[in-house]
C-alpha cells in the first residue's frame, strides 16, 4: 500500500513537474504569462506557435491605449512572434470605433479584418460580421452562458467573447467598515453606515463624505466618482441609477419601451426619480466631476478621491493593484436598489425595495465578413482570449478585460493575485449574485441604438448642468425617441428589442 | 498657340476642383436628400424630409449656430485687438523686437488639439495648476463644469492660439505703410493717439478686414476646441454647429441628416460672411 502511495506520488510529482517545465518555457520567452505559464489549449502558446502565417499581414482596429487598446497590441505582438503573421494595430478612440468600422463596412470594404467595439453594436454589426466558426464556439467551454448569448444573435455567434462587463457599487472599505467612521456617522446623521442598500442611502453618504479630508492624506476627499461626461457613456451610467426605480419584476414586457406598444417609457417617473437623484449627485462629485469620463472615474477613484463609485470593473481592479493607494482598501457590492419601483401597468409605486442589476456588457469584437484573412483572425482572437492571457489580463486594471469565465468567479483566483480573501470573496459573490439574479436589465441593442443613447446622454446632460428639470429633460428625451422609432421603423425596433425583452424576463 | 491648348493646360487644375470641391458638394446635397442611417444605408431619395425636420423640428441646431456666432464674433474680435495690439508694439523700435515677434508667434505653431489637452489639464477643476493658485486666495471657479465659464474657457483658448495668426498679418500691413502719411502727422503734431485714429488705423482697413474675414471663417468651424475641452458640455451649453453636425453624422450614423445640417451651414456662413464683409467696408474703409 506504502509502495504504491509513493509511486502514485512520485508520478504526480513528476507529472507536475513536467507542466511546469512546460509552462516555464512559454512563461520565460512571454513574462507577461509569466504567473501561470501556458495553459493547454486549442489556441495556448504552443498551439499557435505550430501554425505559420508568414507572408499574412492582419489588419486591426481597436481602442486606444491602455483600455482594450494594450492587450491588442501585446497579444498582436504575441502572434507575430509564435505565428510569423503580421498584425497592424490601429488605435481609435472609444467614440469613434463605430463610425471607423460602420463607414468601410457600408461601402462594402473591409480595411480591417478584425474590429473592436462595444457588444452593443452587434444589431448593426451582425450583417457585416463574419460568424464565429463552430470549431472555435466548442472550445469555449468555460465562457459564461450569458456572455455567449450576448456575444450572439439568433443563436449564431458574431462576436468573439473577450470580455464581461457590468455595473455595480465600489466603496472604500476603509471607511464604511470603520467603527470610528460609524460612530461619527451616527453621531451627525442618526443613521448607520453601511453598505448603500438604495440610492438615497449613497446620496447620503456620499453627501457627508464630500469635502473633508476623512482619510488623512491632507487632501479633501468626495463622495461619489462618475461617468457624467455626455460624449463619453454617461448614458450607461444614467441605466444603472434608473434600473432601481423603473424595472419592475412584475412588469414584464420591456424597460426601455413597451414592447407591446412601442411607446418610449423614458420619461416615465421611475426614471424621472433616477435622474432627480443624478442632479442632486452632482453635489457630491469631485470639483469638475460633472466632465468626468470613464478614464477619469477610474483614476478619481481608483485614486483614492472618492468614497463610492459604480461602472465598469476597471475601477475596482486598478483600485486593487498593488501600486494603487487604497489597494485592499475597498469593497464591491451590488448597485443600490429602491424602496419603491414603478408600475407602469397601474401607473403607481410599488412600496417594495428593489434592486436590479445592470449589465452593461463591454467590449466586444468581430471578424469582417469581407475579411481575406478570416482564419488568422479567428486565431488571433482565440489566441488573445486563452487561458493564460485571460488570466494575466484580467489582473491588470487598465487592460478592460472583466471577468466572463466561470473560472474568473472563484475568490482564488483573485487572492493568487494579493488581494484580500474577504474582497475576493465579495467581488466575486458580486458578479456571481448578478448572474443569477431574475431581474437583469440588459442593454439596447436595436437598430439606431446609438441614435437612442445619444438623445438620453444630452437630455441627462442638460438636466445635470441645470439647462432642464429632469421631468423636461426626459420628456425630451422621450419626444427625439418617438422621431427615432418614426425614422428607424417601430417594427424593426420591436423585432430586435424584443430579444432583450426576452432576456430580460428569464423567458431565454 | 491652338486656341484649344489653353483648356488642355487649365484640365488638371479643373479636375482636382471637380475632385475637391464640385464633387463633395453635389454628393453632400444629394446625400442630405437621403434617409442614410445605420440602419437604413444607401441613396435611398426621401425629398426635402430631412431640411423640414431642421427647419421646424431641430431648436438645438439653431441653438449651436447662435453660440457658434457669438464664441466666433468674441473670439476674433479679442484677436483682433491683442493681435494689433501686439503687432503695433513691435512694430515700433523696442528692445528685444525681433525676441518677441518669434515669441508672438509661437502659439500659432503648435498643434492645437494637444494644446487644448494641455489647456483642459491647466482647467482642471481639482487637479489643474490654476484652481490650485487661485485656492491661496480662496476661490476655486468652475472652468469647465459652468456653462458660462466653459465658454470663458474656450474663448481663452481660441484667443490664446490663434491671436497669433491676426498678429502675424497685422504686423505685415504695418510694416507695408508708406512713411509720407506718418511725416505729415508730425510734421502736423498729431499726437500718438490721433496718429494711431486717423492714419494707422484707416490705412489698415483693408488688411483688417481681409485678416477678419479669414479668421471669422476659421473660427465658423471650432470644432477641436470644443471637442477635446468640454465635448459640448456641460449639458449642450458650448455645442457649435461644427460639434453638433460630428455627433449626428458620426456619433449616431444619421449621415443623410448630418448631410442635410452640413449644407444649410454652407449656405448659412456664405450668407453672413457676404454681409458681414459688405459691413466691414462700409464702417471701417469709409472716407
Amino acid at each position: 500500500m506504502k509502495l504504491k502511495t509513493l509511486i502514485s506520488a512520485l508520478a504526480s510529482v513528476l507529472l507536475i513537474g513536467s507542466q511546469v517545465a512546460h509552462a516555464d518555457k512559454w512563461g520565460d520567452q512571454f513574462p507577461h504569462i509569466a504567473a501561470t505559464g501556458d495553459i493547454p489549449g486549442m489556441c495556448s502558446y504552443e498551439s499557435m506557435s505550430q501554425k505559420d502565417y508568414s507572408g499574412r499581414t492582419l489588419t486591426i482596429n481597436t481602442h486606444a491605449i491602455p483600455v482594450m487598446g494594450e492587450p491588442t497590441a501585446l497579444h498582436a505582438e504575441q502572434f507575430e512572434k509564435l505565428t510569423g503573421a503580421k498584425v497592424e494595430v490601429t488605435h481609435t478612440p472609444a467614440g469613434d470605433l463605430y463610425s471607423k468600422a460602420m463607414v468601410p463596412f457600408q461601402a462594402g470594404q473591409a480595411p480591417y479584418d478584425i474590429v473592436f467595439g462595444f457588444s452593443n453594436f452587434i444589431n448593426d454589426w451582425k450583417r457585416y460580421l463574419a460568424p464565429v466558426p463552430q470549431e472555435y464556439v466548442d472550445q469555449m467551454d468555460g465562457v459564461s452562458a450569458s456572455h455567449k448569448a450576448i456575444a450572439s444573435w439568433d443563436g449564431v455567434m458574431y462576436q468573439y467573447p473577450v470580455d464581461g462587463d457590468r455595473h455595480y457599487l465600489k466603496y472604500r472599505k476603509d471607511v464604511i467598515d470603520n467603527p470610528e467612521m460609524q460612530a461619527k456617522y451616527k453621531a451627525d446623521t442618526g443613521k448607520e453606515l453601511k453598505v448603500p442598500t438604495t440610492w438615497k442611502e449613497y446620496g447620503e453618504m456620499a453627501s457627508y463624505f464630500n469635502g473633508w479630508d476623512w482619510d488623512g492624506d491632507g487632501e479633501p476627499e468626495y463622495g461619489s466618482a462618475e461617468v457624467m461626461k455626455k460624449d463619453d457613456l454617461m448614458y450607461a451610467a444614467f441605466y444603472s441609477r434608473s434600473v432601481a426605480y423603473a424595472k419592475n419584476e412584475s412588469t414584464p414586457g420591456g424597460f426601455f419601451f413597451d414592447l407591446e406598444t412601442m411607446e418610449p417609457l423614458i420619461n416615465n417617473p421611475g426614471f424621472v426619480e433616477a435622474l432627480t437623484d443624478w442632479v442632486d449627485a452632482v453635489n457630491y462629485v469631485p470639483p469638475g466631476g460633472i466632465n468626468f469620463g470613464l478614464g477619469d472615474e477610474i483614476n478619481s477613484f481608483g485614486g483614492g478621491q472618492t468614497l463610492f463609485s459604480f461602472s465598469w470593473d476597471d475601477a475596482f481592479v486598478a483600485a486593487m493593484q498593488p501600486d494603487s493607494p487604497i489597494a485592499n482598501q475597498v469593497g464591491a457590492a451590488q448597485l443600490p436598489g429602491a424602496d419603491k419601483v414603478w408600475n407602469r401597468e397601474n401607473g403607481m409605486w410599488d412600496a417594495k425595495y428593489n434592486q436590479a442589476p445592470f449589465f452593461v456588457w463591454g467590449w466586444a469584437v468581430g471578424v469582417a465578413g469581407k475579411s481575406e484573412n478570416k482564419d488568422v483572425a479567428f486565431d488571433y482572437l482565440c489566441f488573445f482570449a486563452n487561458g493564460a492571457n485571460h488570466q494575466a489580463d484580467i489582473g491588470i486594471g487598465r487592460f478592460g478585460v472583466n471577468p466572463f469565465m466561470e473560472e474568473d468567479f472563484k475568490a482564488d483566483v483573485w487572492t493568487q493575485i494579493g488581494w484580500d480573501a474577504d474582497i475576493a470573496q465579495s467581488y466575486v459573490e458580486t458578479l456571481a449574485d448578478m448572474e443569477k439574479s431574475t431581474n437583469r436589465v440588459f442593454p439596447l441593442r436595436v437598430p439606431g441604438t446609438f441614435e437612442f443613447n445619444s438623445a438620453l446622454a444630452t437630455g441627462t446632460a442638460k438636466a445635470l448642468a441645470g439647462q432642464l428639470s429632469p421631468q423636461e429633460a426626459l420628456d425630451e428625451v422621450y419626444a427625439e425617441w418617438v422621431s427615432i422609432l418614426d425614422r428607424v421603423g417601430a417594427d424593426n425596433v420591436r423585432e430586435a428589442y424584443a430579444v432583450g425583452v426576452k432576456m430580460e424576463d428569464n423567458e431565454l | 498657340m491652338n486656341f484649344k491648348h489653353k483648356y488642355v493646360f487649365l484640365l488638371p487644375g479643373l479636375i482636382v476642383l471637380i475632385g475637391i470641391l464640385i464633387f463633395p458638394i453635389i454628393f453632400t446635397v444629394r446625400l442630405s436628400l437621403s434617409g442614410w442611417n445605420s440602419f437604413n444605408p444607401g441613396l435611398d431619395f426621401i425629398g426635402l424630409k430631412n431640411y423640414i425636420r431642421l427647419f421646424t423640428d431641430d431648436p438645438r441646431f439653431w441653438q449651436s449656430f447662435f453660440r457658434l456666432s457669438f464664441l466666433a464674433i468674441t473670439t476674433v474680435f479679442l484677436q483682433y485687438i491683442i493681435g494689433f495690439a501686439l503687432a503695433h508694439m513691435v512694430w515700433k523700435d523696442i528692445k528685444f523686437k525681433r525676441f518677441f515677434r518669434v515669441l508672438f508667434l509661437i502659439p500659432m505653431m503648435t498643434t492645437p488639439v494637444i494644446m487644448t489637452v494641455i489647456w483642459r489639464t491647466f482647467f482642471h477643476e481639482s487637479l489643474g495648476p490654476l484652481n490650485d493658485f487661485l485656492s491661496i486666495f480662496g476661490v476655486q471657479p468652475p472652468w469647465l463644469s459652468s456653462p458660462g465659464l466653459a465658454k470663458v474657457s474656450i474663448i481663452v483658448v481660441e484667443v490664446w492660439q490663434w491671436t497669433s495668426f491676426m498678429f502675424l498679418l497685422m504686423l505685415a500691413g504695418l510694416l507695408s505703410l508708406p512713411k509720407e502719411p506718418f511725416l505729415a502727422a508730425a510734421v502736423d503734431g498729431a499726437s500718438p493717439f490721433k496718429k494711431f485714429i486717423y492714419v494707422t488705423f484707416p490705412l489698415m482697413a483693408p488688411i483688417s478686414i481681409g485678416a477678419i474675414i479669414i479668421r471669422l471663417i476659421e473660427a465658423s468651424k471650432i470644432m477641436d476646441t470644443v471637442f477635446v475641452l468640454t465635448s459640448g458640455g456641460p449639458g449642450t451649453s458650448t455645442e457649435t454647429s461644427s460639434f453638433f453636425i460630428f455627433i449626428k453624422g458620426l456619433r449616431e450614423f444619421q449621415m443623410g441628416y448630418a448631410a442635410t445640417a452640413s449644407f444649410t451651414y454652407l449656405i448659412i456662413m456664405i450668407i453672413s460672411l457676404t454681409i458681414i464683409v459688405k459691413v466691414l467696408t462700409k464702417v471701417l474703409m469709409r472716407e
